[in-house]
């Protein structure tokens, strides 16, 4: 139990900046749409954990509710940038997102 | 009773509808008759609304509808039935339809009969709209209204374009007055709230409120709009131009009716102009110098509508000397007899060059008094009635404006002399040149000579008539005393509608000024005789005259050439260059630098579409930083 005392606000906001860097490293650097997908899903996530941490921080429950959308938005994404993907395999047979360039100047 | 005043321009306007929509494929004397049938029912009205006034009606103002309702704004088509409106009813009417009936002659072998008739009717409605408004704002509907058909019949035969450039130069011309008629409606709504006849000068006298500077310059700014209508210096030079167009045109618009309307508006706004001494000397001196200049024109043009056409100038600026010098009720007195004795004299110049096959020109005319005897007397009366003959309409009018001069300006009375010795000289010039003699023409013009046909006389008959007895409704005191008759009739009958100068004289002077009025058109009558008849001199052909004053007088002071000089070449200039430097440089410039500058900064922009997402979310991540930082 002496351990949880410990853990401030501090330690669940640098988490969620580790993770955030993380996606947007990823988001950066990898070429696959589907890891790139993992990655913004990555992102998406550390904002909710320092909202929540707020959240208990003021004892306040609107940084709550703005979790639920964000994940329901979440959950909208995933099922669209899916149907995406999939049409793109089937289409272009890759989803390596520096062979679809087509549309540059 | 009143209420029918209403009928009286909706009867040509119903002519002029129908013979517009319905009139295709009906016979011409069909469509003359509903014309000029149109007309005499609105001089039936007329006839009944003038017994009404000259018995001592009071003037009465008739709604005929809302025109503009916003709020308490508003504005109605009201009619003023007054006597002075009342007595320029009586004879637009009366002249328009006899006018009409003229027409039906003249016109008939013209494809465009139709189209003329009808135009003639929208004219006379116009004219009407003009006269019986009871506002500056009605009455300009229609001052605008007949500028249009003076247009439209101006260029009737659209297919020379010397006849379009006249009737441009018309409009164009008008619409300078017009300005300042406007100009000077709005200074007037400014000062005094309304622009209504009977709050102004009648019930309200909301004129007796406003300051001397100010009721002057509204007096100049509605007189700019009379010069342009009324073809006073310096607005006067589309009036000749203007007789390219038919025969009743000329004697219907430019010399009976709508020339006279500045005549008219300066006489409605009298007890404005007699409030303002300025205004009314300015009046009186364009009036004669134009007096002096159209008279003066006319005693050397050879085209017979030119002469009159002059003529007609010189005798606008005799009234408005009248009305500048405050004798309202004689300038609308001369405005009547003139209208008789004008339009007969027109119409029986429309006679001759229909029996001449077109020619126009009296040099090649002659001898044409036993060709056409009904023409020749009628023309004969009119010009007579013109000189100023005791007992003539015009001896009385014009009698009446030279004693009004002697009374008040000694000066205007000379001149006055002199516009009438040269009046009696040119049109005794035009009447000997035409009638008598030998035929000058060729002999195809010669064989082709015939009596104008009845429709076309009687209307030259009972306008002969008109000019002998027309004078009768304003005898000098010296005359209807003896003769046991009204005098000065219409002066009595206007009194209380316009200002009336206390004017008394005594009989001997009266009788005097008559004596050398007659002396003077005698004169002028007795030299064209001796230079024309006696001696058989002919007009001079183009080329054979040499004194100077004769070739200034022949191209009309040069007017036209000054202003192709000082307006024309100065503005043509200024577009050129504006159309070689201004508008390719400048304008076109700013426009095609506009669209050039934008394509070359998308050309440079599109680059960073370069299709890497890398560099994409780079930018994004970058730029949100950025942003927060500032923030």
């Amino acid at each position: 139990m002496e351990l949880y005392h410990n853990i401030t606000i501090n330690h669940y906001l640098v988490l969620a900046a580790v993770l955030f860097g993380m996606g947007a490293l990823g988001i950066l650097f990898r070429r696959n749409a589907i890891i790139m997908f993992m990655c913004i899903e990555l992102m998406l996530n550390a904002v909710n954990i320092s909202l929540v941490a707020f959240s208990k921080m003021w004892n306040h429950t609107d940084a709550q509710v703005f979790v639920f959308f964000i994940m329901v938005v979440a959950a909208a994404e995933v099922a669209v940038g899916l149907a995406i993907l999939m049409m793109l395999y089937r289409n272009m047979h890759t989803t390596d997102t520096s062979v679809l360039n087509k549309l540059k100047f | 009773m009143e209420k029918l005043v209403t009928l009286i321009p909706l009867f040509p306007l119903a002519g002029f509808l129908f013979i517009t929509f319905l009139g295709k494929g009906l016979s011409k004397n069909f469509i003359g008759g509903i014309g000029s049938g149109a007309i005499f029912l609105s001089f039936l009205v007329s006839v009944l609304v003038f017994t009404t006034q000259m018995h001592g009606a009071h003037p009465t103002v008739v709604k005929a509808f809302d025109w503009i309702t916003a709020g308490s704004f508003d504005i109605d088509i009201s009619f003023l039935v007054d006597p002075l409106s009342a007595i320029y009813l009586l004879f637009i009417t009366g002249v328009g339809f006899l006018i009409h009936l003229y027409s039906i002659g003249y016109m008939h072998e013209d494809e465009g009969f139709n189209r003329f008739i009808a135009y003639l009717n929208l004219f006379v409605f116009f004219m009407l709209i003009l006269i019986l408004g009871d506002s500056y704002l009605t009455m300009f509907v229609g001052w605008e209204g007949v500028g249009v058909c003076s247009f439209m019949l101006i260029g009737f035969w659209y297919k020379d374009m010397k006849n379009n450039d006249a009737a441009k130069k018309a409009f164009i011309v008008n619409r300078i007055g017009d300005l300042g008629l406007i100009l000077g409606m709005c200074l007037l709504f400014a000062y005094s709230g309304t622009l209504r006849f009977d709050e102004l000068f009648i019930s309200g006298r909301a004129i007796a409120g406003l300051p001397n500077d100010v009721a002057t310059t509204i007096g100049i700014l509605l007189f700019i709009g009379a010069m342009g209508k009324s073809a006073q210096i310096p607005l006067h030079t589309w009036l000749p131009d203007a007789m390219a167009g038919p025969t009743p045109v000329s004697a219907l618009i430019h010399a009976a009716t709508m020339v006279t309307a500045g005549i008219y508006m300066v006489a409605r706004s009298s007890n404005l102009y007699a409030m303002t001494e300025s205004a009314s000397e300015l009046i009186m001196w364009a009036g004669i110098l134009t007096s002096l200049m159209g008279a003066t024109i006319a005693l050397t043009q050879n085209d017979i509508k030119k002469v009159l056409a002059y003529s007609t100038v010189s005798q606008l600026g005799l009234m408005f000397v009248a009305l500048g010098m405050g004798a309202y009720s004689t300038a609308v007195f001369h405005v009547i007899t003139h209208a008789f004795f004008k339009a007969l004299l027109f119409l029986g110049s429309g006679s001759v060059i229909h029996g001449m096959g077109g020619e126009q020109d009296i040099r090649r005319m002659g001898g044409l008094k036993k060709h056409m005897p009904t023409t020749h007397l009628t023309f004969l009366i009119g010009t007579i009635a013109i000189a100023g003959i005791f007992p003539f309409a015009g001896f009385f009018s014009k009698d009446q404006i030279i004693a009004v001069a002697f009374e008040e300006n000694k000066l205007m009375f000379v001149l006055g002399l002199v516009v009438s010795a040269c009046t009696a000289f040119y049109m005794f010039r035009l009447y000997f040149l035409t009638f008598t003699g030998k035929f000058r023409g060729t002999h195809e013009q010669e064989h082709h000579l015939h009596e104008s046909p009845a429709v076309m006389t009687m209307p030259l008959v009972i306008l002969a008539v008109l000019s002998v007895v027309g004078g009768f409704i304003g005898l000098p005191h010296a005359v209807g005393e003896s003769m046991h008759m009204h005098w000065h009739w219409l002066d009595h009958y206007l009194d209380g509608t316009v200002v009336m100068p206390g004017l008394h004289m005594d009989l001997n002077t009266e009788l005097m000024l008559m004596g050398l009025a007659t002396l003077i058109a005698v004169g002028g009558i007795y030299f064209a005789w001796t230079k024309y008849v006696k001696r058989g001199e002919l007009a001079l052909e183009d080329k054979d005259i040499r004194s100077a004053s004769h070739k200034l007088l022949l191209n009309k002071y040069w007017f036209d050439e000054l202003y192709d000089a000082i307006i024309r070449k100065p503005v043509d200039g200024i577009s050129k260059a504006f159309g070689s430097v201004v508008e390719p440089k400048i304008i076109d410039g700013l426009v095609e630098g506009t669209g050039e500058a934008t394509g070359a900064t998308g050309g440079k922009l599109r680059l960073l579409q370069s299709g890497s997402l890398f560099f994409y979310i780079l930018l994004f991540i970058v730029g949100l930083i950025a942003l927060l930082l500032y923030i």
